[in-house]
């Protein structure tokens, strides 16, 4: 069954992207939200597991939580897609289950 | 009486937003700076992420307090020491920073960064020479 995996903690703080990133399978996927959108900061240890991550797996992250930390698009790695609130709501209901990583 | 002015430190080690830390911190700051002690910010870790130009909390619908740091300079508070490392650590340097500023007034008023970049090494140093630390 696929997963929904939502990780909200900054990756600089806290083991919660680690531990999702390693319990992820094909075909789930992975959003980011709140603080976990710092993990697709570019250069950073981060958002090389995530494109790492990629390869296999579809990984979100929430638009606004993105825009009001001043992350700019060409700070973010390419390819993670931005959803926005009924973007959420829209892949919490397309996969089977949701596993908050918080 | 200036053997009474203390040096305060308030460490900020949290990004903003994602809890509460960052905006305390700074709501301590200003009351704080009514007290004539000698201020300093220092930011670390994900403290940093505090700074960052361009936050825009309109879909959130949180409140934007990042302009409140370009108001700190009003209120003598013309020291934030940024940690070099920390920056780096997360793809960052202080040109993703805003550019903070303040009127120096033993300078004629002259406008000065408020934002000082030390070393990992440095900022130990600060905080070794402080009276107070107080932690975010």
């Amino acid at each position: 069954m696929s997963i929904l995996h939502t990780v909200n903690k900054s990756p600089f703080e806290k083991m919660s992207l680690d531990s999702c990133i390693d319990h992820v399978k094909g075909e789930s996927a992975v959003l980011l939200y709140e603080d976990g959108v710092y993990a697709a900061l570019k250069g950073t240890g981060a958002a090389e597991k995530l494109a790492s991550v990629m390869e296999t797996t579809k990984v979100y992250m929430l638009g606004p939580d993105v825009k009001a930390r001043g992350l700019a698009a060409d700070k973010l790695l390419e390819g993670v897609e931005v959803v926005d609130y009924a973007g959420f709501v829209d892949l919490a209901a397309e996969y089977d289950k949701v596993l908050a990583w918080v | 009486m200036s053997e009474d002015i203390k040096k305060f430190m308030y460490v900020n080690r949290r990004a903003p937003y994602g809890t509460i830390y960052a905006w305390e911190a700074l709501e301590v700051v200003l009351i704080g700076a009514a007290f004539d002690q000698d201020v300093s910010l220092a930011f670390l870790d994900d403290g940093v992420f505090q700074l960052m130009k361009g936050e825009d909390t309109g879909d959130v619908e949180m409140k934007n307090f990042s302009p409140t740091y370009s108001a700190l300079g009003d209120y003598d508070v013309t020291k934030l020491y940024v940690e070099k490392e920390s920056l780096e650590e997360r793809g960052l340097t202080v040109e993703d920073l805003m550019p903070l500023k303040y009127e120096d007034e033993d300078d004629d008023w002259a406008e000065k960064d408020s934002i000082r970049l030390v070393s990992r090494k440095e900022m130990a140093e600060l905080m070794d020479e402080q009276d107070v630390l107080f932690s975010f």
